[in-house]
């Protein structure tokens, strides 16, 4: 049930200018994740109310005070998207009994980091699906439980170190596949985003925004912290990701996925890795040759499938 | 006003429907899904204006529960056994958000091994949770009490969940005589859902369920937890007072039964406390002063008034449908916390544990259990804690373990 509204953002100009989310928030300096959210709530606006998992982004708002100018419910780990159920019912059943204007609506996002969304609350957020409903999920996902000192999740990618694969070869796993699983639920709208790409997920969020129905939305974030690097190279390390091609942008609509930045010529992904101390282990004190080209071919394997 | 002959969770129904609720999110467990079932039909035929949600696990049902109430609706849930275990986080959790509504637990025993009929672990297990208690031993007093729960909850001393619980099976599953009062009176007792500040708008941004730093501002926020609880003792007897009033049943935070020159008592919770009550008036034909006091508000736990009703008699039989594992029945210690340090003479108070899963108490029980506490008055010191368990049922057992040693005998014997 997906429409389409006129794009608002055509260059980087066109992007919101003042800036709802206030300052000073607890969150690590460099946050990946934070950029995102800055950008993502311009665009939702303050008539938004967030439901949030445990992660990093639950020191957001601490009592007495909240960044947000709109509104917050913190409910658990598991079942974020459960209490965005509970929220749009009640919303809903308000709408429909007279018992609330139509001005006094709000619109419902679930905010989660990857720890809640690949894992834990991944039941909830299929239940949340299957049943349609009508709210816009956020992950910012920095590949690790971050806010527990950055043992690896389900959305670690291979060889990365985390706080529970220090051994030479990193972390043993492979990064879950979430865009897919969920798409397979045919929500309204799945995509991925970065906050180094702030045009691209504008473009999303407001698309996202026009429709109703799960609008699903991971951000993948860099992290200054987890992933060992000097924040400042934040925005630098977001750009390789996508240049690399080791983070597709993309999204699915009406059972199609559709890339929204196609790299003519990706960037070899060493140049992403060799700046994060995470991967350093690959480089250190001897590269890695069998381990970095078989990322390498997992990324062009990726792009030949869909391609690219 | 009308009788009909419904099962206790007819009743639950019944409860939910007359206290007009919005919302039900729900998630189905044997032995409390006719519950959903009927409220699901209703609305399906139009007879309540509500809406349903079918989650995808008891632990999103609560949160889904508390976040609508939290929003601003009247909300009415159900669960029983695992189910309330796998949602305990978010028992926690949701009272902490001080969201007002009422949710039915239908008493199950838990795994392992896993089982189908009632004792009060479950329930039990949610004892701490900053939910409110009430505890029904008829189908009757299922309807009233969701009617007087959905007023503690939202009253504003109180705003917290309630609980009502039932046993599954006994009243879950069994018929009997109950009057639906008239849609109008009650209405008119129960009110329309108040959200006070409790609520999400455009206009009035708000924050809840924040997280706080240190112990401090949490220790606040969990005692004025506490305190609410504690307002509803009052509260409780105010609204059950107007219940009387209104529709002529009372229903009281303890049940006495036969109670007054007693010089003997049984304490027991639930429908099984029914079993006890006819023993005591089989005892009374015997010649003996003994009467039966039956907590039906467990949290808040009613000290001052198990003091006063417990005070003075010679000795206290309190029978726990549940197992404190490593320590014994769990009434008997709330009892026996609420006794001690009480100025005056105090019962010998004995404990008994039976009733697990179901297992019957038999009158007979309930006479040697009499038996006991008066010869323990007598000697002026509590008997050890006894586990209930016949001669018979323990032969029945050895035949169970019989058939199982020669099945897996044949089982190792071949090639």
């Amino acid at each position: 049930m997906s429409t389409e509204t006129g794009v608002r953002f055509h260059r980087m100009k066109d992007l919101p200018s003042t800036h709802l989310l206030g300052t000073g928030t607890p969150m690590c300096a460099g946050c990946g994740g934070l950029e995102a959210l800055h950008e993502i709530y311009d665009i939702l606006g303050e008539k938004t109310v967030f439901v949030n998992a445990a992660g990093c982004m639950t020191m957001l708002s601490v009592y007495p005070f909240t960044p947000f100018r709109g509104s917050w419910l913190y409910a658990a780990m598991a079942s974020a998207p459960a209490g965005a159920q509970g929220v749009r019912d009640a919303l809903d059943i308000l709408l429909q009994k007279q018992r609330m204007t139509a001005e006094e609506d709000l619109q419902v996002a679930v905010l989660t980091g990857d720890g809640a969304a690949y894992g834990m609350g991944l039941s909830a957020t299929s239940g949340a699906m299957e049943r349609d409903l009508d709210f816009i999920y956020i992950c910012y996902d920095n590949e690790g439980y971050g806010n527990t000192g950055q043992q690896f999740s389900a959305a670690t990618p291979h060889a990365a170190r985390t706080a529970t694969s220090k051994g030479t070869r990193g972390y043993p796993g492979y990064k879950k596949d979430l865009f897919s699983i969920w798409a397979a639920h045919k929500p309204a709208y799945v995509a991925t985003v970065i906050g180094a790409e702030p045009l691209d997920l504008a473009r999303k969020i407001e698309k996202a925004q026009g429709m109703k129905g799960s609008r699903m939305i991971i951000a993948l974030a860099p992290c200054p912290t987890g992933w060992d690097y000097d924040p400042k190279l934040s925005v630098d390390i977001g750009r390789l990701a996508v240049k690399t091609g080791m983070w597709p942008l993309k999204e699915y609509i009406d059972g199609k996925v559709v890339h929204t930045r196609v790299q003519h010529e990706r960037i070899p992904v060493e140049e992403y890795l060799k700046l994060q101390g995470r991967f350093r282990h690959l480089f250190e004190p001897a590269r890695d040759e069998p381990m970095l080209a078989e990322i390498q071919a997992r990324v062009d394997s990726y792009w030949a499938a869909v391609g690219a | 006003m009308t009788r009909v002959l419904i099962t206790g969770n007819g009743a639950a129904a019944w409860g939910a429907r007359l206290a007009g609720v919005d919302y039900v999110p729900a998630f189905p467990i044997t032995p409390q899904t006719e519950i959903i079932e009927t409220l699901a039909a209703w609305i399906d035929h139009g007879e309540l204006d509500g809406r349903m949600v079918t989650l995808e696990s008891e632990h999103s049902m609560v949160t889904a529960a508390g976040a609508a109430a939290a929003t601003g609706v009247r909300v009415f849930t159900a669960t029983s056994s695992q189910g309330l275990l796998y949602a305990m986080e978010m028992l926690y959790t949701v009272a902490g958000w001080r969201a007002p509504f009422v949710m039915v637990n239908v008493s199950r025993g838990l795994s392992a091994p896993i089982t189908l009929e009632p004792d009060h672990n479950d329930i039990l297990a949610a004892r701490d949770s900053g939910f409110l208690q009430i505890h029904c031993a008829t189908c009757q007093e299922v309807l009233d009490s969701m009617l007087i729960a959905y007023r503690l909850a939202e009253h504003e001393r109180v705003r917290l969940p309630v609980i009502v619980n039932l046993d599954g099976f006994y009243l879950s599953f069994t018929r009997e005589p109950v009057e639906i009062p008239d849609a109008e009176t009650v209405a008119g007792f129960v009110g329309a859902f108040d959200a006070e500040n409790t609520r999400f708008r455009a206009s009035a941004p708000a924050s809840q369920a924040v997280a706080v730093l240190g112990g401090s501002p949490y220790s606040y926020f969990r005692y004025e937890m506490h305190m609410a609880a504690q307002n509803a003792l009052a509260v409780y007897d105010e609204v059950a007072g107007q219940f009387a009033e209104t529709f002529g049943r009372r229903h009281d935070a303890l049940d006495a039964y036969r109670c007054d020159d007693a010089e003997y008592l049984f304490v027991m919770m639930g429908s099984f406390a029914t079993k006890a009550r006819a023993a005591v008036d089989r005892l009374r034909e015997a010649g003996w002063r003994i009467g039966l006091l039956r907590p039906r508000l467990l949290r808040p736990l009613p000290v001052a008034q198990l003091r006063q009703t417990l005070g003075g008699r010679r000795a206290v039989a309190v029978i726990d449908q549940n197992l404190a594992t490593g320590l014994g029945g769990v009434l008997y210690s709330e009892v026996a916390g609420a006794l001690y340090g009480h100025s005056g003479p105090l019962p010998v108070l004995a404990s008994f544990v039976g009733g697990l899963s179901g297992r019957d108490i038999a009158a007979e029980e309930f006479y040697e259990m009499a038996r006991v506490i008066r010869d323990a008055a007598k000697a002026g010191e509590a008997p050890p804690p006894r586990l209930l368990y016949t001669r018979d049922e323990l032969r029945e057992m050895h035949k169970l373990q019989a058939v199982a040693r020669v099945e897996r005998e044949e089982l190792e014997s071949k090639p």
